[in-house]
């Protein structure tokens, strides 16, 4: 299924009561401090877990944008259609990222066609099936993963975390 | 300390000490600035509790910082405390306004911390070889073994058994305190000519040309980009090898952004128009293929040039525009000679052009419209023509920039804002000696190398192994003569350096050995056939001032410690002038000891005092300075007040608390002769060298090298990066997808290319962008050394034609590792 785009502005945060409508009840949750998680046994930041649509839903090469941790960190989930690294879904060709560029934040926009993610302000290049490699351009870091995790039970794929450091902040969780 | 994928960052308390440096890599010498502080702070998330200022309470917009874990690190103070850095990109830098590239923004990464993968590799002592094994040993030790055998080699064979491998540059590894302090214990000192440069095997300038013709070869400035009618840029690829000047400078005109500066310096009535570009390149670059989406196609034209044709092609343009009538004929009665002569010699048809350059006709003729073309307000356009190793290793180095100059001279785009002929260039520039004591031709040091001359080699601050031509017979030359002296070495046991060195001298002098010293940050490819190994500082572990390439002269503050006991280079070169100075005056003889004088130096500003600042100064002897006779108005203390944006060389005066400098060279017609004009020369083309032409007709590819943007020289730091080396786990080759068929190559497979002078290897990147017959392949890598295929042929200053080579592929196979973590999407933006 297409995302309509009543649903998409949901993953954008833009309508508040869509977004809780659709991800049923699971609300983005910003509210930990930035001084990283108090928790023993953790390493990361304690990200919220966030339901971004179905698998089932998704059509390779068409992104659906969404937001995670919070609603003004851009990021687009993508299908592949091949296998790749940290990918999940039944055919582990699932993948998201931040859409902000590691260099200046710029949003980098996704080519279907070589499966890379490029910015248009100083010309880095992604690859969305490697990790978010850097191709070549002008980041000193690729771009941030998304961490996901993928629930048989209902099909659904989750935002469970962030790898690397979404452009512009001091951490990726930003404080309440 | 090292840790992976970290999802937060420690961002520098308001307090936070802040200083000013360059980059340590390419020639653009954007400006960054330095935060030090405690390991255990950290600055708040409001912009009063932060040293950048910035409000990290919420998102940031696009475009207000570049700030990654890579642009921080913790380092270790000499006295055992932690510290916590962070080096971000200076707003206010003319240069690079705000922008770090990929090979700046990882500046704080590379600083020595115990703690990183880079770090553990650096020189912290110095080694010398002891038979089997590498032994830390103390300064005096080393000194002490260095300056025995020098002085016993000295006195016994004279200076030219004294051979040095030399950087001559600014940025790391350079600059004007450590050029000096080489040059003054090598040329004054020691006296020998047997000196090549860091990436060609004698002393020369890449630039004898367009010298000779009275041109020095940075004579605008970056906001010239701004300016220009149309830019030409021949044989460079600024996207990945000069980042900020393409992306801060070239772009803006070229996207309409810059009509307001070109109001400011055009004549009145004169036609502004946006600005054009034309890419002279066998290769369609990464700069190419972005420069179609970012500016379309309609102010681009990418010629793409049959290799090592260039001189035909600016022949064929001078005689194009001459016969249309466009050359401005004022300018050359008043301040040029031999130009009726020079058209003559150059003359070439149309036709002729088309034919041996593999451009169209319609092609040439647009180039030489765009370029030259009176505009319609009847002015001549305003042309920066921007040259690189396209031409620099191309083929005949001194004819190809006769040629450019030539049609440069003709049309007035010199000394003109928006104009200006200029090389691209490499690193920053430096350079502050005494004369070099050789001449012109200088000697081939490395065919003397490997000719059995020579009995002691220095390789100061570069690497041959991975950066010359004829690569692999110097190196098996070089290890080979090492070894004798490592056989003698074996026997040696409880000796002094006194003693060592005499055996040393009986190896280098009866046996054929070579006694090899590296210095250096790190052990390199070349310290495999070291005796010795001394440990370098460079920027942020000293003070240091180089300029870029627009004569942007900046200090670079010391902000840290040099790992060790590592030293500057010019408090290295003090120290040996020092002890052989003791050695001489120890037996008397006074004539030498004196050689050695005017060393006492305690820190690095004593060598910038004494060179850069003495040069033209009464009393002082004769220097040859890139800042001239007026460079010692550049204290460390003024430097340090005008910043980033230093001051452009030649310095005009201080007035008011501030340097002036030239922006632009040669706007009054007075030109760097003895005659004051400039100097068209006779630069016919003469088809392709013989050993090359050889090569060409028994081998399937030309292998076309550089750089690729992420990697920086020899890769002598991102070697040790996993950002760099996991992206490029071999030198990439780029090659045609149908050739690659056609050889069953896929991408990741590890290939060997050969030829009549070596082989060498490198991974497959299949791109469709690459002619047929073409590759490319990143130049200096560390395990891949495309100088292993390049032919000894240089042209008559003994440059090489790097780029002139041809050799056949085959598949080794594959390491799946490489292949599974390396992306091969394509790198250009299309």
């Amino acid at each position: 299924m297409k995302l309509s785009r009543r649903r998409f502005l949901a993953f954008t945060g833009t309508t508040a009561a869509g977004s809780a409508a659709f991800a049923g009840g699971l609300i983005l949750n910003p509210a930990h401090a930035a001084e990283g998680s108090t928790q023993p046994g953790k390493v990361n930041l304690d990200y919220p877990q966030t339901t971004i649509t179905r698998a089932g839903d998704l059509k390779v090469g068409q992104p659906v944008s969404f937001t995670y941790p919070d609603t003004s960190s851009p990021c687009t989930l993508v299908k592949t259609g091949e296998k790749t690294p940290g990918g999940v879904g039944p055919d582990g060709d699932i993948v998201a990222y931040s859409v902000l560029c590691t260099h200046m934040g710029c949003p980098v926009n996704y080519s279907t066609e070589e499966r890379t993610f490029k910015c248009p302000c100083h010309f880095s290049v992604f690859d969305a099936e490697l990790n978010g490699q850097m191709v070549s351009g002008q980041a000193t870091e690729n771009l941030p993963r998304i961490l996901l995790n993928y629930k048989d039970s209902d099909d659904a794929i989750e935002a469970v975390g962030v790898e690397g450091l979404i452009y512009g902040r001091q951490a990726n969780i930003l404080p309440s | 300390m090292y840790e992976h994928k970290k999802d937060r960052i420690a961002l520098p308390p308001a307090n936070a000490r802040k200083t000013q440096t360059c980059c340590h890599f390419c020639i653009v010498g954007c400006g960054y600035h330095v935060y030090k502080w405690p390991a255990d702070q950290e600055g708040g998330l409001a912009p009063d509790q932060n040293a950048l200022g910035l409000d990290f309470r919420q998102q940031l917009p696009a475009l207000s910082v570049t700030m990654t874990q890579a642009m921080t690190n913790v380092i270790q103070d000499d006295d055992g405390s932690y510290k916590r850095i962070m080096i971000v990109p200076d707003n206010d830098c003319k240069v690079n306004s705000g922008l770090s590239s990929t090979r700046g923004g990882q500046m704080a990464s590379i600083m020595y911390s115990p703690q990183t993968p880079v770090g553990s590799q650096r020189l912290k002592y110095p080694r010398v070889f002891a038979g089997d094994e590498w032994r830390d040993t103390s300064w005096d030790q080393a000194m002490a073994l260095y300056t025995h055998l020098t002085k016993l080699i000295l006195d016994d064979d004279g200076p030219d058994q004294l051979m040095f491998n030399l950087f001559d540059h600014g940025g790391a590894g350079g600059g004007f305190e450590n050029t000096w302090g080489t040059g003054k214990l090598i040329f004054t000192g020691l006296g020998t000519k047997m000196v090549r440069i860091h990436n060609r095997p004698a002393y020369n300038s890449e630039c004898h040309a367009t010298r000779d013709m009275g041109i020095g070869e940075l004579n605008n400035s970056y906001e010239d980009a701004q300016m220009a009618d149309c830019i030409f840029s021949v044989g460079a690829n600024a996207y990945e090898t000069q980042t900020n000047y393409f992306l801060n400078h070239w772009l803006p005109g070229l996207q309409g952004q810059s009509t307001d500066r070109k109001h400011e310096v055009y004549e009145d009535g004169e036609t502004v128009q946006q600005t054009k570009i034309i890419l002279v390149d066998p290769r369609r670059t990464l700069t190419v293929a972005l420069l179609e989406q970012a500016i379309g196609k309609d102010r681009l034209l990418h010629l793409d040039i049959e290799p090592g044709t260039d001189t035909a092609l600016f022949n064929g343009l001078l005689t194009y525009v001459v016969d249309q009538g466009w050359q401005d004929s004022e300018f050359i009665e008043a301040s040029t000679t031999g130009f009726e002569d020079t058209v003559k010699a150059n003359r070439l048809s149309l036709d002729e052009t088309s034919r041996i350059t593999g451009i169209s006709k319609d092609k040439i003729i647009k180039a030489a419209e765009w370029a030259y073309k009176p505009k319609a307000s009847g002015h001549l356009p305003r042309t920066m023509h921007g040259y690189e190793k396209g031409i620099i290793w191309g083929n005949d180095n001194y004819r190809i920039q006769s040629a450019l100059v030539d049609l440069v001279l003709a049309t007035h785009n010199v000394g003109r804002r928006g104009a200006g002929v200029v090389r691209m260039g490499g690193h920053q520039e430096g350079y502050c000696r005494p004369p070099y004591p050789g001449g012109r031709p200088a000697p081939y040091v490395d065919q003397e190398i490997i000719q059995g001359n020579g009995q002691m080699l220095t390789a100061w601050a570069c690497n041959a192994f991975q950066t010359t031509l004829n690569a692999e017979q110097y190196r098996n030359e070089v290890l080979r003569r090492s070894d004798i002296v490592k056989q003698a070495l074996r026997k040696v046991r409880g000796a002094t350096p006194e003693e060592m060195a005499k055996v040393i001298h009986k190896a280098v002098k009866e046996d054929g050995g070579l006694f090899v010293t590296v210095i250096n940050l790190y052990p390199t490819k070349f310290a495999e056939a070291a005796h010795l190994v001394l440990p370098a500082a460079h920027t942020g572990e000293m003070n240091l001032t180089s300029m870029n390439g627009e004569r942007r002269l900046r200090l670079s503050e010391k902000f840290m410690d040099p790992p060790g006991t590592a030293k500057p280079d010019c408090l290295i070169a003090a120290d040996m002038a020092n002890a052989l100075r003791k050695l001489y005056e120890a037996e008397g003889n006074a004539e030498m000891a004196k050689r050695f004088e005017g060393f006492d130096w305690q820190t690095e500003e004593d060598a910038y005092n004494d060179g850069f600042r003495r040069a033209g100064q009464p009393g002082a002897p004769v220097i040859h300075s890139q800042g001239g006779s007026t460079g010692h108005l550049a204290t460390y203390e003024r430097l340090r007040a005008a910043g980033n944006n230093g001051v452009q060389l030649p310095i005009k005066e201080y007035k008011d608390g501030q340097l002036i400098g030239t922006e632009m060279l040669y706007t009054d017609g007075n030109f760097d002769t003895d005659d004051g004009k400039a100097h068209f020369q006779g630069a016919p083309w003469n088809g392709m060298p013989d050993v090359v032409e050889e090569q060409r007709k028994k081998y399937r590819f030309w292998i076309n090298n550089g750089r690729t943007n992420q990697i920086w020289q020899t890769a002598y730091h991102d070697q040790y990066v996993e950002f760099r080396r996991g992206r490029y786990p071999m030198a990439p080759l780029e090659i045609n997808p149908e050739d690659a068929r056609d050889l069953g190559i896929e991408s990741g497979d590890i290939l060997e290319l050969f030829n009549d002078y070596g082989a060498t290897t490198a991974m497959a990147y299949l791109e469709p962008d690459i002619k047929q017959g073409h590759v490319f392949m990143e130049a200096m890598y560390f395990n891949s050394v495309m100088g292993d295929l390049v032919t000894p042929w240089t042209d008559r200053n003994i440059i090489p034609y790097y780029k002139g080579t041809w050799a056949d592929i085959r598949r080794v196979g594959r390491i799946d590792d490489f292949a599974d973590k390396v992306s091969f999407k394509r790198r250009r933006y299309v």
